[in-house]
């Protein structure tokens, strides 16, 4: 255990103590809400870059498991809390979070006044931050932030996204093949659509419309992940080449891109959706479910052509956009987590609405 | 969806006296019902029989009823008001039982009444176990092994199957009643018994047990468009085995991954919509099995409950005001969040810090009975704590219980623990458990170890090992440096140590602690409660205290200062924390009093206390609320941010008067009859001199301060003597003491409860009458606003004892006495507010027996009764006002109603204790009969009560030698009346000499004519038995317990045999009428 601290941006610093891994490291500070699901926070692959606080302050109490990994690694750049359980329990914990960040060389720092923190976040936006246990000198950790790059703009899809393709075979028999574009997938979307009977057909980013269209899918899915999606542009031109091609559903980063591709513009929330308790309309269904957020972009709904786009989901706290349908073309996008992990499952339903989708685009 | 315009009446019934399972949560839930339900524009008639609620205030409601909560008042009622619809979930088990019982009987049907919330089919499906059962099954849901039973014979059959141990629960019933965990065969007819005859429907559910699964519960809300959302998630630290009531709880949940929240989540959502609860709040309880996590669904209330008013003060979110607007046809998404004002209702909860109940206990009360935990709740109030971590929240709580537990200390050196009472201690559930896992800790025992015997999840334990580690720690450090660093004091700090437990390892005083830690910069900060860990702005300014370093209240006062309207004068009110037997809603309500009133004439209040049951810690209430312990150091932590104007100490019953002198000695500027006049009265020697120079007459007495010269007095003073402790409430250790011998039995109690005051002796005076009265100085004016005629003789506690307002006995001269003496001591003794006195009369002389310049437990039962909120009143006097700037008020002896007060006791919650009343308080709740005449308000407190009195049938009377001469007139009036006698042998002579057909009946044997065979036959309707002579007392024993099982009406007085006979009469000649409390005010 040592001191550090945690300077952000606009020079506030928080104090805490470190866990075993000493050092430094940097990344977009930025605030998560939900009570539980730490493990998967951490795993995500749309985290990268960031540094992830935690309001609920008791963090690690049920340790770790291995069956709710959503990636092979921790994304998260560091971690901060109020406080790290030392004896934890649950059946199916294998370890302790504690050496589960020790293992993946993870800053984490606890003892941090993450309330005020919070605040801050909210108040001021989300913003870049570094964590040291070795630099206490303002000027010097501003200096070293400065050269850290901003999250606007940046491409971080390319840091997490395999290189090569894969297959994950459907649950049961096969009824859908679908090419899924890997920007930083959740382990629990491809379950989600195996359950479905769909194979899913796992694809770097890079690929290209043509490569795509050659395997011959009934669909197209577009995958949750990390950083500016307007950097993502080998995928948005992809997807704007696809679109009424065959059925297209994206998620988080997924929804984005679908947005620019369609000719949209996304913007930077001020400190974006992090949480598992966001209540969303579904539109068409007039029925309010609540579910798992994670993004800091958002697609802007005016830059849309309204006689070929139209809002399906809107979140109730901010009314901002949560899911997008293309009024003629089989094409819907969701800006939340359906797949949960954390979360609730409200809205494992959409996965059924791709489907669907599909079903009626074979016919 | 909009709110309905289809209906426009709606009738709300509250849950009744306050009883162990059932208490202020009701009125906090049922309160803001009817506030939410007037701000949308209709009409509620509202009824309740318990006067000390905040609904039953005339303003909350358009209609109040201050009714027996029975069928037959409620038809009259909904006969005369012709409500559209009435909503049932939120009075407790008793609003929804009435409901039922109300459809049942085809009154809804016939008045056309509409059931909002749960129709009539849901709530049965959902508290029919069978009917549960299938549910939970169709839906794939899993749950214990169990099956029913109606007789004894098919409970045999069934446990069978089941095996042992096995939990036998009765349907039908409150907070547990009949329900038992039967671990063998011999036991097992005795307690399938029992629950079939508790349950209003002769049921039992026999189930497989599933003692020492961890336990947790979530309180769902659905709206009409089936938006479902979970509102909190609460874990029990106690394992399954122990009702929920009595466990220490955390929200919330700690030890659940992600993915088993959310399928307890799942669960819940199909269980609320397959139960078709269609609108408003429910809970359902969960166990999880420790190392296989196989999780079983327990049970479901289809209503709001004690978890959701636990919810609602542990998240910020107003779970009953919303199940009201869902009710009437809002969806969750049209219903604003009050604390962010910018988000929707629908959406979860989710907090940044950890809450924790701790359950009070009343064992001391009822020394028969063992502390021991199960599943039939026991515990009479609770405390809650927020804190930033567990450990923080733990220790807040621990000091909030008032328990003269100053955190989770050592009260005993671990190392004089006995290691074989130690192991007893943990393994069984009880009420001190959580100090015993200390001592196990510290002696090493182990986090594991410790564990595997309580079975209270290693997080909790290993939580607690960290605290007795660091203890050690810390003790450590000061041994070595004489000192402790400030880092260490901080850490103590962020983990919940107080002031004085680190003055107890420093050998100093908590004032110096305080101080040292104040030099160090460690202070207190407070965060905001807000629903959503910060993510929205919060503009509802609800506080806890933690160390951190930002805080909240200081920035919203900084805000207010930089406002144009800038700071209003701040009024502080100390609240009464937990509810425990002697301290309860009473003072509750008058701390909401003083918010209202004091809010109303445009002052900032700001409300202290740790109770979630209460409406005083709703945030609407006050202007702010601090969510805190009631302790010196908490207080003054609030009092450094705040600096108010002035507090009040007078409203929340002892415990802030408790604190009054050092606070007082600390700066704060207490507002109000000052510290020394309370002292006067509580001193009794300088109260002996004070009513001495107004020659006003006390009994004789004495006070001591040692066993010996306590003996010495008493033989001084003469016996009879009552025998107490200063500075108690509700007659903790007070007892009446005929003869030397007998003192010597109980003095260390005395003596120990005391804690260092004097221990008080009076000369008892026999068959004297006992007055109460309640006032209100400005210290120019007194205004008498009731004087209370007590039933029982004097000797039993007042807040035991039946009384009678206007009294109906008393001559005018002793009136004028009683109201001159009052007059003069509240003068004499400056008092600025509220003042309650109560004397004794014997004959024509009338005594002072003490003096409580303090709100009492019966202001609001005053206030109600003559139509005058004596709290709002007192508030505004404490604040500068004067007697002259009130309206007129009314003049006490001529009102039109009679109101009397019944006391409501819990024996039947502790098997084994004996019914007899003295003069510790041993009553829960009150109800308030309001009549045109005594005997039909007595009649209607007796309905109230639940003990309502026979109209035919036979009585059973077997009195004292002393009684038997003013019995027979009484039997005789019951004769008449058409009730068949029975007595014992001595009694019956008496009676048959005065004319009374008696028939003689045996207190014990076999035969017939055994008294308790009759019992048991249900032929007798009434019972009254005055206690005699140490040798029949335990036959009598018997028959009293008899007359609990049987749920038959036993009077233990003669005063109260009177007031029976009166009552039955006054039922069978006049009969019933109803009327609300705004009719009987526009007549007087």
């Amino acid at each position: 255990m040592k001191d550090a601290i945690l300077f952000l941006e606009d020079g506030k610093i928080f104090r805490g103590t470190s866990l075993n891994t000493y050092g430094e490291t940097a990344g977009e500070v930025v605030f998560n809400t939900a009570l539980s699901g730490y493990q998967e926070v951490l795993t995500d692959p749309s985290y990268a870059g960031q540094i992830v606080v935690m309001t609920y302050p008791l963090i690690g109490n049920y340790g770790i498991n291995a069956e709710d990994l959503e990636s092979d690694k921790i994304h998260v750049k560091g971690f901060v809390v109020k406080e790290f359980c030392r004896t934890h329990s649950n059946y199916r914990a294998t370890q302790s979070l504690i050496q589960y960040l020790d293992e993946h060389k993870i800053i984490g720092i606890e003892g941090v006044d993450t309330r005020a923190l919070t605040r801050h976040l909210r108040l001021s936006g989300a913003m870049k931050g570094l964590i040291s246990t070795t630099d206490f000198d303002p000027v010097s950790l501003k200096a070293k932030l400065a050269k850290v790059p901003s999250m606007e703009g940046a491409d971080w899809v390319k840091e997490v996204a395999p290189k090569e393709p894969y297959v994950v075979a459907a649950v049961g028999p096969r009824k859908y093949k679908v090419v899924v574009v890997d920007c930083g997938i959740k382990r629990n979307i491809l379950r989600e659509m195996a359950l479905l009977g769909i194979e899913c057909h796992v694809v770097p980013p890079s690929m290209s419309a043509e490569d795509i269209l050659a395997r011959k899918a009934d669909g197209l899915f577009l995958s949750s992940g990390p950083g500016d999606p307007a950097a993502v542009t080998y995928v948005i031109e992809t997807v704007r080449r696809l679109i009424g091609k065959l059925p297209i559903f994206g998620i988080c980063l997924g929804n984005q891109m679908i947005g620019l591709a369609l000719g949209g513009r996304t913007y930077k929330l001020k400190f974006g959706h992090h949480g598992i308790n966001h209540p969303v309309k579904d539109l068409e269904s007039g029925r309010i479910s609540i579910t798992s957020q994670n993004h800091g972009f958002c697609v802007d709904i005016n830059s849309l052509d309204k006689n070929e786009v139209e809002v399906i989901h809107v979140n109730l706290n901010d009314k901002s956009v949560e899911g997008l349908r293309h009024k003629k073309h089989p094409l819907f996008s969701i800006q939340y987590h359906p797949e949960a992990c954390p979360g609730p499952n409200d809205a494992k339903y959409l996965f059924g609405k791709f489907t669907d989708m599909m079903d009626q685009h074979k016919k | 969806m909009p709110k309905r315009t289809d209906i426009k009446k709606i009738l709300l019934i509250g849950s009744g006296p306050i009883v162990i399972g059932q208490a202020c949560e009701f009125d906090y839930s049922g309160t803001q019902a009817c506030k939410a339900l007037r701000e949308e524009g209709y009409e509620i008639v509202l009824v309740n029989s318990n006067p000390a609620t905040i609904m039953t205030d005339p303003e909350t409601a358009d209609k109040t009823y201050i009714e027996p909560l029975s069928v037959e008042f409620l038809e009259l009622i909904i006969e005369k008001e012709r409500p559209d619809a009435i909503l049932p979930t939120l009075g407790g088990q008793t609003g929804l039982n009435l409901a039922v019982e109300l459809w049942e009987k085809g009154v809804l049907e016939k008045y056309k009444v509409e059931m909002l919330g749960a129709k009539y089919e849901v709530i049965k499906k959902a508290e029919d176990r069978k009917k549960f059962k299938q549910a939970c099954l169709s839906i794939g849901l899993d749950l214990p092994k169990s099956s029913f039973a109606y007789t004894l014979k098919e409970a045999h059959e069934s446990v069978k199957e089941i095996g042992f141990p096995c939990i036998i629960r009765s349907s039908f019933t409150l907070g547990g009643t009949g329900g038992s965990i039967v671990y063998s065969q011999d036991e097992f007819e005795a307690k399938a018994k029992l629950g079939i005859e508790s349950s209003m429907i002769s049921e039992i559910l026999i189930e497989e047990s599933i003692e020492g699964w961890k336990e947790y519960e979530l309180e769902v809300m659905r709206d009409k468009k089936d938006n479902v959302v979970i509102v909190c998630s609460i874990e029990n630290l106690d394992a399954m085995g122990v009702h929920t009531g009595d466990s220490i709880t955390v929200a919330p949940a700690q030890t659940l991954t992600d993915r088993e929240y959310q399928r307890m989540r799942d669960q819940s959502l199909a269980l609320i919509r397959e139960i078709g609860v269609e609108t408003g709040g429910s809970n359902i309880q969960f166990a999880v099995h420790p190392k296989t996590g196989r999780m079983v669904v327990i049970e479901m209330n289809p209503r709001v409950s004690r978890s959701s008013a636990l919810a609602s003060k542990a998240t910020g979110f107003p779970i009953a005001k919303f199940a009201a607007k869902l009710a009437v046809g809002y969806t969750l998404d049209e219903i604003q969040n009050d604390i962010t004002r910018e988000t929707p209702a629908s959406f979860e909860p989710t907090i940044d810090y950890c809450v924790i109940k701790i359950p009070r206990f009343t064992f001391e009360k009822f020394p028969e009975a063992k502390d021991v935990l199960g599943v039939q709740m026991k515990s009479v109030g609770e405390t809650m704590a927020i804190g930033r971590t567990f450990k923080e929240a733990l220790q807040k709580g621990l000091r909030g219980l008032e328990i003269h537990h100053i955190g989770f200390d050592n009260k005993m050196d671990y190392r004089i623990v006995d290691d074989a009472k130690m192991m007893h201690r943990l393994r069984e559930p009880n009420a001190s458990r959580i100090f015993y896992m200390k001592y196990a800790l510290q002696k090493g025992l182990g986090v594991e170890k410790v564990s595997e015997i309580t079975r209270v999840d290693i997080w909790f334990v290993a939580q607690l090992q960290q605290l007795v580690d660091f203890e050690r720690e810390i003790i450590a450090e000061f041994e070595n440096t004489k000192m402790l660093s400030a880092k260490t004091i901080r850490k103590a700090k962020e983990w919940g140590f107080s002031d004085a437990q680190l003055a107890e390892i420093m050998g100093s005083g908590e004032t110096e602690m305080r101080k040292l830690r104040k030099d160090m910069g460690i202070v207190a900060t407070f965060k905001v409660v807000d629903t959503c860990a910060a993510e929205f702005e919060a503009y509802t300014p609800y506080f806890y205290s933690t160390y951190e370093t930002e805080d909240e209240a200081i920035l919203q006062n900084e805000k207010i200062s930089r406002s144009k309207k800038g700071p209003r004068k701040k009024i502080m009110i100390l609240g009464g924390g937990p509810n425990r037997i002697g301290q309860g809603i009473e003072f509750d309500y008058c701390c909401c009093h003083a918010a209202f009133a004091l809010k109303e004439r445009g002052f900032e209040t700001i409300m202290v206390n740790s109770n979630p049951e209460t409406v005083s810690t709703d945030y609407d209430t006050s202007d702010r609320l601090y969510f805190e312990p009631l302790t010196f150091e908490d207080v003054m932590n609030i009092m450094d941010v705040e600096k108010p104007d002035g507090v009040i100490v007078q409203f929340g019953g002892q415990t802030p008067l408790n604190l009054a002198r050092r606070l007082q000695q600390a700066g704060v500027p207490i507002i109000g009859t000052s510290v020394d006049s309370i002292d006067v009265a509580e001193n009794r020697e300088r109260f002996s001199e004070l009513l001495n120079k107004l020659k006003i007459a006390q009994p004789a007495n004495a006070t001591a301060i040692t066993v010996e010269d306590a003996i010495v007095a008493a033989s001084h003073v003469g016996y009879p003597v009552l025998v107490r402790p200063s500075y108690v409430l509700g007659g903790r250790a007070m007892r009446i003491v005929y003869d030397e011998e007998t003192i010597l039995t109980f003095i260390d109690e005395v003596a120990d409860v005391s804690r260092g005051h004097p221990i008080l002796i009076d000369k008892f005076i026999e068959d004297a009458m006992e007055v109460d009265v309640d006032a209100i100085c400005d210290g120019r004016e007194v205004f008498v606003a009731g004087i209370m005629e007590h039933i029982e003789n004097a000797g039993i506690h007042s807040g035991d004892s039946a009384c009678v307002l206007p009294p109906h006995t008393l001559s005018e001269e002793i009136l004028t006495e009683i109201k001159d003496s009052t007059k003069r001591i509240a003068l004499a003794l400056n008092v600025i507010g509220l003042l309650n006195i109560q004397f004794a009369i014997k004959g024509d002389k009338v005594f002072v027996l003490e003096v409580n310049p303090r709100a009492s437990r019966t202001v609001p039962f005053v206030s109600k009764a003559i139509g005058v909120p004596l709290a709002k009143m007192a508030a505004r006097i404490m604040a500068g006002e004067k007697l002259a700037d009130f309206p007129k008020l009314p003049d006490i002896d001529r009102l039109k109603q009679v109101a009397v007060k019944e006391c409501v006791l819990p024996f039947s919650r502790f098997s084994g204790v004996d019914i007899i009343l003295g003069p510790e308080m041993k009553s829960t709740g009150e109800v308030m009969g309001l009549a045109p005449t005594f005997g039909a308000a007595f009649a209607k407190s007796q309905v109230a009560a639940n003990q309502a009195l026979p109209k035919k049938g036979s009585v059973f009377i077997s009195v004292h030698e002393n009684d038997k001469r003013h019995i027979a007139f009484m039997a005789k009036r019951l004769q008449d009346l058409g009730f068949k006698i029975y007595a014992t042998k001595g009694t019956a002579k008496v009676l048959r000499s005065s004319g009374v057909a008696t028939v003689i009946v045996d207190k014990t044997g076999e035969g017939e004519h055994n008294i308790l065979t009759l019992l048991e036959k249900n032929e007798i309707n009434l019972i009254i038995n005055t206690p005699s002579g140490k040798k029949s007392q335990s036959d009598m024993r018997r028959i009293r317990s008899a007359s609990i099982r049987q749920a038959i009406p036993c009077i233990t007085t003669l005063q109260g045999a009177w007031a029976a006979v009166h009552g039955i009469e006054a039922s069978l000649k006049e009969g019933f009428t109803v009327e609300s409390l705004q009719s009987y005010y526009s007549r007087s």
